[in-house]
Order: structure tokens, then C-alpha cells, then sequence
């Protein structure tokens, strides 16, 4: 049984605004174990960041209220002193952020913010630390990191920025990295390559990743697990391989039909659902995803609770159709015949 | 570099000349800017004016006209109209008090202005903030001339706590030298405090929602030195620019309200007392002056920005 590093339970995350209060996470709950990945997938505005971020402490502030737990090797990180939740930052769990561009500080040298996370952790010379910084970004696949280690951000690419930003979140051999729509600002060739190199310094660094992404075909390729999140809730939630082949929310089967497929017949025009997603200040009756949903019915006006509905006791959704009702409207739902 | 050096040099003549041709131009079409008139006083005749035109040589050509005195300018020949002294020699006289000034009040204005905008950046939106910001605003609103006269009176005048007005040479008695000069310097320092602080404060909030200063907090950094190192770092480039023209134009004579209300003899003082006598040659030297070092210094500033960016160096 691998070490169980992380434990999310019942986590809600409350942002108030002038609008009203925001639900951003609204009742989230995952575990993670040394060597895993997670994928935690969904729209823009899903609450799938600010679960990340919350579980670094990024998100406090005066007008954030957090509910639950986030119990990390024993410890609950959201009742967490700020000053302990430092030293858990960026050396325990470390995140990479989506765009690369502007992640890094344009006017400091690419090493010398690898060294700075070093030295932020640990008590090395500058010497030491700009070695480990070239070693790192050697790890990460960067040509001669002994004269690139001295480059600005500017000179580098897209995706070398991006390597940088994963050599930046190693540097201090964290237990959990935290991507967040690593791959979004990237173009496709190295949206692959990126996703294998985290993938591959995964085992190197015997650590454990959540991968975040509005992209099903991202977390095809390395996640054990995954979580389908909608406004602000885990709506599905099951292995790799029982999402992709027995998906059971139709929100997933909409995330699914809008994949691009080359082994299909091409559409008239691609797949999406229908609409967007709720307001998190006014949340809609029931079933959240019940505006936008193809299959609703009278019992949809109450919220179903997330449970597992199928053999697999480790499969959870939250959707009142039976099985049967499924199995006979999926593959045409998918195929985007059946809309709302 | 040396392409650098070369074009800023290049750049700085074409400056100079627009600048001075455009002063002597003022002269010709502002009425009552003849000088030879002025220069025959009140009793004057037809033929006393027709010979100060010859012997000055007003009668000549204005594009002449304006050559001789752009080489009298560059030679340190120029001479006032209306007493006959030598421009040169004025400002130089002058140089002395007005470099005190402008070293003095940017030093002062530009540590309270990083003061107030990093307090008040920090301090968003709570009292402390607001409370700044009304202050910052009444300093940029307050007129020199006005904020000058009153503090020249209530701290020289009512009760003679400081010096009322004249300056003393730092070689002559340190001493005396700052004390003389505190009060100009905290006047003049008022309003760019006040300007530094609002424009500091609006470069930090942007830089606070920055994507790198998330990534330094998410590295575990503490909050200081997020705050320095990532945010005020980066949010203080602007800031050069703003600082680079306006101590360039205070050194260049720009202060001239100071100078005047505390009666400093500086070039500023000089400048206004020539704009005064309607006075052309050195209202003409004292515009040169003033330009040469906004050019200067709108150079340098170009090459420390380059030094604070590495985005805009050559590669």
C-alpha cells in the first residue's frame, strides 16, 4: 500500500465579493498516494484551481472562508499557521502554474530563481545551490544548462519556460507537485513532451502529481485517477480507465464528445456542450449541471449525492439516470446527437 | 554602445537647436519683444532705435540673427539686453545653489515617494491607505508658490526658527548650508512625493496580481521578500524614468518657484527674473542649459533601464 500523502475532505472554499458570496469549492473531496497522479479536470471557472491553490494556502485572505480539511501527512494544512504553511510551500508541495510566460520574473536569471527556491528551504551556499539548479534543469531537458542557467526568461521558449518552471518546483525534492494547466499555453508538440517529462520525473523524484486541466486527452496519458469537477463540486470520480470507457455523468460524456477525434467520421463542426457554466454566486436548484444537461428530468430538481452507482465501488458520479437509461443514451450523447 | 552613444548624441543637437530656434522665434512674433526699442529706454528717438539695431545688429536677417547668437551661446559670449552682464558667468553664479536644491529634494522626494507607495500599496484600501492617499493628493494639489510663501512665513518669518529665504555655500559653513536649504528642499519635495507615492502605489498592485509574484509565493518565499525582491523591484522601473526627467529638469533651472519664493539665486531664480525683463539672451542660455540636461539625462535614463530590464537590452 503507497504512503497516503494528501487527504482532501469536505472541502468548501467561500470568496466574498461585492457581487455576493462566491462558491468556488463547494464540497471536494480526494486522496492521493506517493507515486499517483491525479487528474482533476473540467471548465474554466470549475473551481479546479482554487482547490489547488488552497491546498498551498494561496487562496486566504480577509474575504475567504474555507470549510473541511486538507490533511497533509497528518497535518491540515488549512488550519495551518502561514509561517508553517511556508515551509510546506514549494519544499513538501510545490505548484507550476499555466502560463509560463509569465510566471517567472522577467528581471531575475532563470538560475537564480531556481536557487532562490533552494535557498528559501534549505541552508546552502550560492555555489551549491546554482550546481543543483544546472542538474535540475538538465533533468528537465534543457540544451547546455551550464550557459542557459544564466538566461533570462525572455530567451527562453514557451516550453523551455515551462521545463524551467518544472526544474523550479523540484528543486527541493517535493512530496506532491501541484500542475496547474500545465500544458494550456503550449503548442500540441509540446503539450506531449512536457506531459512525459512530468510524468517521468515523477518516478525520478518518487513524488506524487495532481494534474489540473480543462483537457480529457491530457490526463489520458498519465493520470491513475480522475476528477471531474462542475461548479465547484466533484461530480464524477473514478480510475483512468473506468472514466474513459464506462463514464457515467453526462457532463463527462460532454467533455468527451469535445475531444477532437481522427478516428471517427469528421463533424460538420466540433463538439461542445451547450451553454456555460453557472454563476458560482447563484447556483442553480439540484443538480448544477442540470441547465446545460440533455438527459434532465422532474428528479434532477434535488442534488444527488456523489456515490458509487455501479459495480466498481471506487466509481462515484452524481446523476439519477439508472445505469440502463445510460448505457442506451451515452455513445449518441457523445457523439453530440443528443443536445440540450 | 558606441551606435548608442552616437545616435543619443546625434538626437541631443536636433533637440538643442529646436529648442533654441523655437525660443528665438517666441521673441520675434511676441509683441513687444524688439529689443532695441527696450534697449533705448523711455526718451528714446527714431534714429537712437535705428542705431541699437545696427551696432546690436537687429537690422539683420533673423535667421543671421539667430546664428550669431547660438555661437555666442556655445562660446559663453552672451549678454543680457537689459544690464549688459554675461549669461555664462549668471548661471554659473547660480549653479551652485540650484544643484543643492535638486540633489537635496530627490533624495528626499524619492525616499518618501518609495515610502508612501510601498505603505500605502500594502495598506490597500484600508484607512491607513486612504489616509495617505488624501495627504498625497493635497501635496500635488498645493502650489509651490502658495505652499512656499506660507512656510517661508509661518517657520522663517513668524517664529524664526529657520532662516528667512538666501542661501549659504557648502564650502563657506555646512551648517548654515543645510539649514538654509531645508525648508526649500521639503517644499519642493511635497509635490513629487505626492506624485512618486500615487504612481508607486497603482505599479504595485498591478505587480502584486502578477503571475511570477504568485509563483515567489508559492515557492515559500516570506512575505517581505515577495514584497521587495519581486514586487517593488519590478514595479520601480517605471519609477526611473519619472525620477530621470524630473531631477533632470530641476537641475536644469525647472525650479524656479522655489528658487524665487526663497529667494535662493539659483538658476531658477535667474530664469525667472530674465522671463521678468522680457530679457532674450538668457532666457536663450538658460532654456540651453535646461535642455541639456533633460537630453542628458533622458540618455542616462534610457541605459539604466536597459540595466533594470533585461527584456530591452541588445542582445
Amino acid at each position: 500500500m503507497a504512503e497516503r500523502l494528501l487527504d482532501v475532505k469536505g472541502l468548501k472554499v467561500r470568496f466574498a465579493t461585492e457581487d455576493g458570496i462566491v462558491n468556488a469549492v463547494d464540497g471536494v473531496d480526494f486522496e492521493l498516494d506517493r507515486g499517483r497522479v491525479l487528474g482533476i479536470v473540467g471548465e474554466s471557472g470549475c473551481g479546479k484551481s482554487v482547490t489547488a491553490m488552497t491546498i498551498l494556502g494561496l487562496t486566504r485572505g480577509a474575504n475567504a472562508r474555507f470549510e473541511g480539511e486538507v490533511d497533509y501527512k497528518g497535518r491540515n494544512l488549512l488550519t495551518l499557521s502561514e509561517e508553517a504553511l511556508r515551509d510546506v510551500r514549494g519544499n513538501e508541495i510545490a505548484m507550476i502554474f499555466q502560463d509560463p510566460m509569465s510566471s517567472l520574473n522577467p528581471v531575475y536569471r532563470v538560475g537564480a530563481q531556481i536557487v532562490e527556491a533552494i535557498a528559501t528551504h534549505e541552508n546552502v551556499s550560492k555555489e551549491v545551490a546554482k550546481r543543483r539548479a544546472i542538474d535540475l534543469l538538465r533533468q528537465v531537458g534543457i540544451p547546455r544548462p551550464e550557459t542557459r542557467v544564466d538566461d533570462y526568461p525572455h530567451q527562453f521558449s514557451g516550453g523551455m519556460r515551462q521545463r524551467a518552471m518544472i526544474a523550479m518546483g523540484l528543486a527541493n525534492n517535493p512530496d506532491v507537485l501541484i500542475a496547474d494547466e500545465p500544458t494550456t499555453a503550449l503548442d500540441v508538440t509540446i503539450q506531449a513532451q512536457i506531459i512525459e517529462l512530468i510524468d517521468k520525473l515523477k518516478d525520478d523524484f518518487n513524488s506524487a502529481v495532481i494534474l489540473i486541466t480543462h483537457d480529457l486527452g491530457v490526463v489520458a496519458e498519465i493520470a491513475d485517477e480522475i476528477v471531474v469537477m462542475y461548479a465547484g463540486r466533484v461530480v464524477e470520480r473514478a480510475k483512468k480507465r473506468e472514466l474513459f470507457y464506462d463514464p457515467q455523468m453526462p457532463y463527462t460524456w460532454g467533455l468527451l464528445g469535445s475531444i477532437p477525434r481522427l478516428d471517427r467520421p469528421k463533424p460538420e463542426r466540433l463538439h461542445s456542450i451547450t451553454g456555460a457554466p453557472p454563476s458560482l454566486i447563484n447556483l442553480p436548484r439540484g443538480c448544477k449541471f442540470r441547465p446545460r444537461c440533455p438527459h434532465a428530468f422532474e428528479k434532477c430538481i434535488d442534488e444527488p449525492r456523489l456515490e458509487s452507482r455501479v459495480e466498481d465501488p471506487t466509481h462515484l458520479d452524481r446523476c439519477w439516470l439508472t445505469v440502463e437509461e445510460k448505457r442506451d443514451v451515452r455513445e449518441r450523447t457523445i457523439e453530440g446527437e443528443l443536445v440540450a | 554602445m558606441l551606435a548608442f552613444v552616437i545616435r543619443r548624441l546625434i538626437g541631443a543637437i536636433a533637440v538643442l537647436i529646436g529648442v533654441s530656434f523655437i525660443v528665438f522665434l517666441i521673441f520675434i512674433v511676441v509683441p513687444g519683444g524688439d529689443p532695441a526699442t527696450r534697449l533705448a529706454g523711455k526718451n528714446a528717438n527714431d534714429q537712437l532705435i535705428a542705431n541699437i539695431k545696427h551696432n546690436w545688429g537687429f537690422d539683420r536677417p533673423f535667421y543671421t540673427q539667430y546664428g550669431i547668437m547660438m555661437k555666442k551661446a556655445f562660446t559663453g559670449k552672451l549678454v543680457s539686453y537689459t544690464n549688459q552682464t554675461n549669461v555664462t558667468t549668471q548661471i554659473k553664479e547660480g549653479l551652485a545653489a540650484t544643484f543643492s536644491l535638486s540633489i537635496g529634494a530627490a533624495i528626499i522626494w524619492m525616499a518618501f515617494g518609495i515610502l508612501v507607495g510601498v505603505i500605502s500599496a500594502v495598506k490597500a484600501g484600508r484607512w491607513s491607505d486612504r489616509v495617505i492617499t488624501i495627504v498625497a493628493l493635497i501635496g500635488i494639489s498645493m502650489p509651490v508658490f502658495w505652499l512656499g510663501i506660507l512656510t517661508r512665513y509661518f517657520f522663517a518669518e513668524k517664529h524664526t526658527w529657520f532662516p528667512d529665504g538666501e542661501y549659504v555655500g557648502l564650502t563657506q559653513n555646512p551648517f548654515q548650508w543645510f539649514w538654509h536649504l531645508l525648508l526649500p528642499w521639503l517644499v519642493l519635495a511635497v509635490l513629487f512625493i505626492g506624485v512618486y507615492g500615487r504612481v508607486l502605489r497603482g505599479n504595485m498592485l498591478d505587480a502584486i496580481n502578477e503571475d511570477y509574484v504568485r509563483t515567489a509565493r508559492a515557492k515559500g518565499l516570506d512575505p517581505r521578500r515577495v514584497l521587495i525582491k519581486h514586487v517593488l523591484r519590478n514595479s520601480l522601473i517605471p519609477i526611473v524614468t519619472l525620477f530621470g526627467l524630473d531631477f533632470a529638469a530641476v537641475l536644469g533651472g525647472g525650479a524656479i518657484l522655489t528658487e524665487t519664493v526663497f529667494d535662493l539665486h539659483g538658476v531658477g531664480q535667474y530664469a525667472a527674473q530674465s522671463i521678468g525683463a522680457f530679457d532674450l539672451p538668457p532666457i536663450m542660455g538658460v532654456t540651453l542649459f535646461g535642455a541639456f540636461f533633460i537630453v542628458l539625462f533622458s540618455a542616462i535614463v534610457d541605459f539604466i533601464y536597459a540595466f533594470l530590464d533585461p527584456r530591452i537590452r541588445p542582445a
